[in-house]
This record gives C-alpha cells, structure tokens and sequence, in this order.
C-alpha cells in the first residue's frame, strides 16, 4: 500500500486555550506527506457554547471562539498552498461571523481563493425561545435563564462540506471525534452505515480530540513516567489506511512522547463503558482494544468495533442565573494551621449568622485543597493527622443564585484582615457569572443540518 | 517482613487519568507491568473504592476491567458536586483525583 491509500488527521489544539504555534509545525508536517491530509481545531467543552452565546448577544458579529483565528491564521497560507482542509468547532455559537471574519482574512492577504463552509443546525437557542423545538425532544426540569441550547451534531455534514470543495469547515456543536469521522469518510467514501470503520475513525478522532493529551501532553510524573522536551509536545497525527488500519503518532521533531501508555490514557479519557460509547456516529466498542508499539512515537491499534449509531442525539443547555464567588487569605509560619483552621470557625459561624444553614465550601490550600469536599469531611480527616505544613491559604467559595449573599460572605473574608486570627494576608477575591448545564436528547430525524457557503 | 511492606502505594505500580461528564468523574488506572493486571483486579475492589472515596459520596461506582489495555476503567458517579458548571470546589473537573486514586494504599502483590 503506498502512501496515497492513506490520510493523515492532525489535531492542532485540543481546547479553546491550548497553544496555537505547535500547529504552524503541524501543518508543515502534513504538507511534506503524500495522501489525504486534514487539520482539525477542536476548541469547544461544556460550557462554552453558552459563554460564546453571551458574546453573540452582545455583539451579533461575535459569538465564535474568541481565540479562533490565533489558531487558523498561521496555518492558513500552509493548508491553502498545500490543499489540506481545515476543519474546527471554533464557529461556537456563530459559525457564519467566524466565516465573514475569515474573509475578511483571505481579502487582507489579497483576496487568496477559498470555499468557507459553515455547517448550521446544531444550534437550537432561537427555536428554544420560540417553542419550536421539536415536541419529542426530552428536557429535564429548568430553573434559570436558557442561554444557549444546542445538538451534538455527527460527521456528515463535515464529510458533506468537504465533498463540495470546503478548503474551511467551520462547524458549532459538531461532536469532537466527528470532525476526524468526517474527514475519513472524505477521504476514503466511507458510509455512515459502516459500523466498523466508523469506529475505527472515532477512535482516532477520541484519541486526538484533547490534542496533546495523546503525545505526552497531561502524561509526565517525574520518575515515573518521563516526557523528552516536556515544553514542546507535538500535535498528534492519526495514520488511516482504506481498510480500517490506525497509527497514532506526532509532529515530526516534537517533543512529547506517543507510546502505548499515553495512548490507553487517553483512550479512556471521558468514557464511561468502554463497550459501548455513544457517538452520533457510532455506538463504539473498545472492549477488545489491541495496541502496538511499531517504533518510537508510534501505536497501532486493533481490535475495534462498532454498532449503529444512536437514534437519538444529545443535546446540552446552558442555564445562567447563577454566581460563582471565591475568597482566599493565607496563613505562615508557626501555627499557621491552627490560625486557618480557627479563621475556618469563625468564618462558619459568621455564614450561619448571615442567613441560617448557610455552610459556604473552606478549603485549606495545602491542608486540603482539591481532595476537599463541600462539607470539609476531608479537611478534618486531614487537620487530625499530623502535619508539617506551614504555609495555609484559606479559600472560601459558594455558587448561589442570590449575589448579594456572596458579596457580603467574600466580605466576611476580606474582614479577616483586622478582625481574624493573626497574621493573616493576601486577600484575593471574585465574583462571576456561574452558567451551568443540563443534557437532553432529541431524536435525530428532528435535527435538520445545512451548510452556508462564504 | 514488617506490616508497613505488605502494603504498596498504588502510583508505584500503576498510571491514571481523570475525565469528566457532568457530575460523573471516570478514572482510567493501568498497571506499568501487565503481570499487575490480575493483582489490580483484585484488590483495587468497589469496597475499597467506596471506602477511599467516602468523603464525595459515590451515588454508584462501576468497574470496567481492560484485560487488553492492563487497566480498569473506574466510573464515579456524583463525586463532583455538581460538575464542572456547579461545584464551588477548586477543581471543578476533578481532574486531579486520578492521584486521589492513586494515593491509595493496596495489599502488596506476591513477590514473582
């Protein structure tokens, strides 16, 4: 098989704040290869399409990853010259402004030639106010404004885009491992009703879709597990072949690391049962997994399978209404645990006096900090044990609906400056809008895809 | 051999890796040396994993074991406290857990 049978996915960021330069060597190793070639930008988690949202409606012509074109404009003359699609989730919450911003771009550049595909549908915020979201779709209970609202979408419209010339797909809340699932099914006419090299193309779009997380990105434990150029990972690039085969490795002359124990963590990573893991395109089975080391910085992966897709999507809301506020202040030096904790008292205490059964979260940073829990079990756990530990920040935090209960408990903090335990210092405090999310699902007949060219 | 080396500290023999869905964290752990798997299944039990992780009330804890991959895949249901869009802790994902995890304490395995 030569290398014209095979197609190359190279994923160029993983979240909204990963680092945009390693995908400038990305590109360049994708342009030297022979064969179908994608890069892909994953910018998108949970929350935000709603935070996008709140940016469109303050001005129409945002609403797409803030960071997007830090990402796209230095690959963009490399991709171009070299005819590898770009393809990215980073439209959010307005895929048809990153698009307008995007000629803009090729204009400024002098007018280079490119077909800017949006795909649009998955966003659902506008038939939500209006009551027209489909009636059989199942929502839970809602309390708070709806921010945003939109449907986990699958590869075809990506696959779509790309047949009809797309140079760039701009896409909102397409699924992560679908934009790798649209462009194998590009690059090798795959069918959506191919279970098993469906599964074989989500599992390169699973395992690429956190970028480095796959090429020792999330991965060093000194002495346990060591990554060379730890300041420099490579972006990941799956190797597919037209039957099904997958290599996973990296940018050429990269740092990180791609072996077979960075490749089952992230395998793993946010999946529940491996046998059956829910995609819009694919129920996917990696109980039967095989990995193989074929060489420095390269894993073979066998022994995956697939079942049809689920009839219904997920779809996730963003609900705000809600504040996130957080205080800290630090205690040092002798009895530097024993002054927190006392703060800790005092502060419980002026809480339930500011409204009865209010308990807000203390950690003690250093003590019990991320380990903690709401109700400071694993903090006492901790302060019974013996310990060496002299320098304590204390951090109170709550997420309520009411802000002026916030301001006065991030008040109750900063008063410990002149009224606490002694030795007490650098206050930081915060208060911000808390947006939380609700899954639901929609049957995927209900869900009508489109694209808009540019 | 005295009682304190019948016990191994799991980050010596095994890896781990945090993610998040709602308020469901799972924890991919995989052993460094394959001969572990057995031993890993064994003693990495749901009780022991209730037990280590009390203090966030587990509403349900499923065990996928990946005799392929020389792992378990650990689900964690209602740890988070609400999410990473609900919780006030400090690290919303729970990302950090995998090394609450791997903090615990287990029943060494028989010298080979």
């Amino acid at each position: 098989m030569s290398a014209l049978d095979k197609a190359y996915i190279g994923y160029g960021a993983g979240f909204a704040g990963d680092r945009p330069e390693a995908a400038v060597s990305l590109a360049r190793d994708l342009a030297a290869r022979r064969g179908r070639r994608y890069l892909i930008f994953e910018l998108l988690a949970e929350r935000t399409l709603a935070e996008a949202q709140l940016r469109r409606r303050s001005d129409p012509e945002q609403g797409y990853a803030s960071r997007l074109f830090r990402f796209i404009e230095p690959v963009l003359g490399i991709c171009l010259a070299a005819g590898i699609p770009i393809i990215t989730n980073g439209g959010a919450a307005n895929p048809v402004a990153a698009a307008k911003e995007l000629r803009r771009i090729l204009d400024a550049r002098g007018g280079q030639e490119a077909r800017i595909a949006c795909v649009l549908g998955d966003d659902l915020l506008d038939a939500w106010h209006a009551g027209l979201v489909s009636a059989r779709a199942r929502f839970p209970q809602l309390d708070g404004e709806v921010i945003s609202c939109n449907v986990y979408s699958g590869a075809e419209s990506v696959t779509q885009a790309l047949q009809e010339g797309a140079d760039v797909v701009i896409c909102g809340r397409t699924a992560d491992p679908s934009l790798a699932v649209g462009a194998l099914c590009h690059a090798f006419r795959w069918h959506a009703d191919d279970c098993a090299r469906i599964a074989v193309a989500t599992v390169a779009g699973h395992l690429l879709e956190c970028c480095t997380q796959v090429s020792g990105g999330y991965f060093a434990d000194p002495g346990r597990k060591d990554v060379p150029d730890p300041a420099h990972p490579g972006c990941p690039i799956a190797e597919v072949d037209a039957q099904g085969g997958l290599v996973i490795t990296k940018t050429a002359g990269s740092g990180g690391i791609v072996d077979r124990r960075t490749v089952k963590e992230q395998l793993l990573y946010e999946m529940h049962d491996p046998h059956a893991y829910l995609t819009p395109d694919v129920v996917l089975d990696i109980g039967c997994v095989r990995l193989t080391s074929l060489g420095p910085d390269r894993v073979g992966i066998e022994g995956v399978a697939g079942r049809p897709r689920p009839a219904s999507l997920k779809g996730i809301i963003g609900i705000g209404g809600r504040w996130f506020g957080e205080a800290e202040i630090s205690y040092a030096g002798p009895g530097a645990v024993e002054r927190a904790a006392l703060a800790r008292e005092i502060l419980l205490e002026r809480a339930s006096e500011l409204q009865a059964g209010l308990v807000p979260r203390i950690d003690l940073l250093g003590v019990a900090g991320v380990f903690n829990d709401d109700r400071g079990e694993w903090l006492r756990h901790c302060l019974a044990r013996s310990s060496t530990v002299d320098d304590v920040r204390l951090r109170l935090a709550i997420v309520d609906a009411d802000r002026q209960l916030i301001e006065w408990l991030l008040d109750e903090v900063e008063a410990l400056y002149t009224n606490g335990p002694a030795g007490g210092g650098g206050v930081r405090r915060s208060l911000v809008p808390a947006l939380r999310t609700e899954s639901f699902t929609l049957p995927r007949e209900d869900l009508a895809m489109s694209l808009a060219w540019h | 051999m005295n009682e304190a080396k019948c016990e191994v500290l799991l980050a010596e023999l095994a890896h781990a890796r945090a993610g998040d869905k709602g308020d469901i964290l799972n924890i991919g752990v995989f052993v460094f040396d394959p001969a572990d798997f057995d031993w890993l299944s064994r003693e990495l039990s749901e009780e022991r994993l209730r037990r280590h992780f009390a203090h966030r009330r587990p509403t349900r804890i499923e065990r996928y074991p990946m005799p392929t991959l020389g792992g378990i895949n650990l689900v964690l249901h209602g740890v988070l406290e609400g999410g990473v869009n609900a919780s006030a802790g400090l690290d919303r994902h729970g990302k950090t857990l995998s090394y609450h995890l791997l903090s615990m304490r287990l029943p060494a395995p028989l010298p080979r």
